[in-house]
């Protein structure tokens, strides 16, 4: 494996008498591919929150590649190289897809002509490019919200691709589609991943998809990671059948 | 985007031309149409603020901040020149701008107009109160200024106003397009529709507005300097909270789409105004409330919506 991204140490956080992360520790390396799974309630967007500065731990410390960023706010993360994908796409609904790339994209470069079109921003081939490989080049002149929700997610991880992460953080990439898209969607997400060299953590109720697509699985459950390892070992103990998977 | 492009075009380049022309063959209207655009200058900032969503009901402080800038000019220095008072309260308005908008932006929505309006209350109370200074309620005359050094009769210099309130809505409205389409005008967009992504996407959101608000108190501060100057007097008036929400109403009725809505507006309120108020005497508000009430429940993009319709929907909904 290569080099740790992101590291976690010793977070905690408790929501009223709900303990959504208990001591977690976690580190994610480079190049790879980690599914979160764990039943709802576990504590697997409040980690991801937690990742990305939204939450603050009541304990802990989260390191990016060195650098501790434990509630720094979103936007630093961000700009440091970890970007999210969300479980409802958030997107800029009443703009195009490709102004909502362009936006995506004057964002990450930070440097741009305030009286030049956003239209003529010389980023706009590559926004083509990359809505091309996750295959929605076609709607790029739609409105966001004229969007069928599996496109929506992909613009969603086309989004966090234009700011050119090291590390992308999902939740549940293939929720609210229907079963026979999902692996399709997968399939272009992995790829793109793939060619872009973007290391992801994603959360996962679909065991199938963590079979095919994850390197590693973490199992959650009550704010603590119970296993972690290759999916055809975690996804075969028998405690997680039981607890997690429900078998 | 062709489609409608074409047409409005078309619609502004006339507009602008009447403006320019029609003042030379019926005199009357030339002080009309300099008030007019002076107005749409102020607008064109509501506007702005508009596309992130946020509607302030205070921006009449900057409008007075910049006739009230003039008007010190003339009771304490004397007779200025026309580009001073533009310089004066256009820095003025933007300075008050920045440091208004630092607390401002913080506020979202109810909020952020509420919290304009209480500053706009406490200059507004500065200008009645102070009476040494302001003449309270009475104003103050702001005295017709030299033009790049040139003295001019009443007479040619309501040609001269009209000419230099057209050239600077002209720059405004190039200024202001360009702008909405920039990618700081897109991120002004994003803040209204989600403005939590935005964060992820690495931009701060407060610092997007704050762009805006800066903007919005420039062009206000010019507008003020306009109409002081046009009208001969800044009174407490021009800085308390209806005339701010004139400055929105007139946005609405216009349509905040696009910046040519700034004009739409402010020409159809104040020609309705101008003749409605000597037929009608006082009933000129309640046919402009009707003509809004018509607007938001038929043409919710404002009169320029109404040449906008082959476009795909967008802003307000």
């Amino acid at each position: 494996m290569g080099e740790v991204l992101l590291s976690a140490r010793g977070i905690e956080i408790r929501f009223g008498g709900v303990v959504a992360a208990d001591g977690i520790d976690l580190d994610v390396f480079e190049g790879e591919s980690l599914a979160i799974i764990g039943p709802n309630g576990a504590g697997k967007t409040t980690f991801l929150n937690i990742s990305t500065g939204y939450l603050r731990p009541q304990a802990g410390t989260v390191s990016f590649l060195g650098q501790e960023i434990t509630a720094r706010p979103p936007r630093e993360i961000t700009r440091l190289g970890i970007a999210r994908a969300f479980q409802i796409p958030q997107l800029f609904l009443d703009q195009t897809v490709m102004e909502n790339m362009l936006i995506s994209a004057a964002s990450h470069v930070r440097r741009w002509s305030p009286f030049t079109p956003m239209s003529a921003m010389p980023e706009r081939r590559e926004m083509e490019r990359l809505l091309e490989l996750v295959g929605v080049k076609g709607y790029s002149e739609r409105l966001a919200r004229e969007l069928p929700e599996g496109q929506r997610k992909l613009v969603d991880i086309a989004l966090a691709l234009a700011l050119k992460p090291k590390l992308l953080l999902m939740d549940e990439p293939t929720s609210g589609v229907a079963s026979s898209e999902k692996l399709g969607i997968m399939d272009i997400l992995t790829t793109a991943l793939k060619q872009e060299q973007v290391t992801s953590v994603f959360v996962e109720h679909d065991m199938d998809m963590v079979e095919r697509y994850a390197n590693r699985v973490a199992v959650w459950s009550a704010g603590k990671i119970q296993k972690i390892g290759p999916p055809a070992e975690v996804l075969q103990d028998p405690a997680v059948r039981e607890h997690v998977i429900g078998i | 985007m062709a489609g409608w492009t074409s047409p409005l075009r078309i619609v502004a380049v006339a507009g602008f031309a009447l403006a320019a022309i029609a003042p030379l063959f019926v005199p009357s209207w030339a002080t009309l149409v300099a008030l007019i655009l002076a107005k749409a200058v102020v607008v064109l900032g509501i506007i702005v603020l508009l596309q992130a969503g946020q509607v302030s009901f205070g921006h009449a402080m900057f409008f007075a901040l910049g006739a009230y800038a003039s008007a010190f000019w003339g009771k304490y220095i004397g007779t200025g020149d026309l580009m001073v008072y533009l310089v004066l309260g256009a820095t003025i308005s933007t300075i008050a701008g920045l440091i208004v908008g630092l607390f401002v932006v913080r506020y979202r929505e109810i909020f952020f107009g509420m919290l304009n309006l209480a500053f706009s209350m406490v200059l507004w109370s500065l200008l009645e109160k102070m009476f040494h200074y302001t003449n309270g309620a009475d104003g103050i005359r702001v005295a017709r200024p030299t033009v790049a050094g040139f003295s001019f009769t009443p007479d040619a210099f309501q040609y001269v106003i009209l000419y230099v309130s057209l050239a600077l809505a002209l720059i405004a409205y190039v200024v202001v397009q360009r702008y909405l389409d920039s990618p700081l005008g897109h991120m002004l967009k994003a803040i209204k529709s989600n403005e939590t992504r935005l964060e992820y996407l690495g931009t701060s959101a407060r610092r997007v507005l704050l762009t805006g608000y800066v903007l919005s108190a420039f062009l206000a501060g010019v507008g003020g300097v306009l109409v002081g100057v046009i009208q001969g007097i800044a009174t407490p008036e021009f800085g308390f909270w209806t005339k701010s929400g004139e400055f929105v109403f007139i946005a609405i009725l216009g349509g905040f789409g696009h910046a040519l809505g700034a004009f739409a507006g402010a020409a159809t309120f104040e020609i309705v105004r101008y003749y409605a108020s000597a037929q009608l005497a006082n009933a000129w508000q309640l046919i402009l409330g009707v003509v809004l009430i018509a607007i938001i429940l038929y043409a919710p993009s404002g009169l320029i919506g109404l040449m906008r319709r082959n476009r795909p929907r967008e802003g307000g909904e």
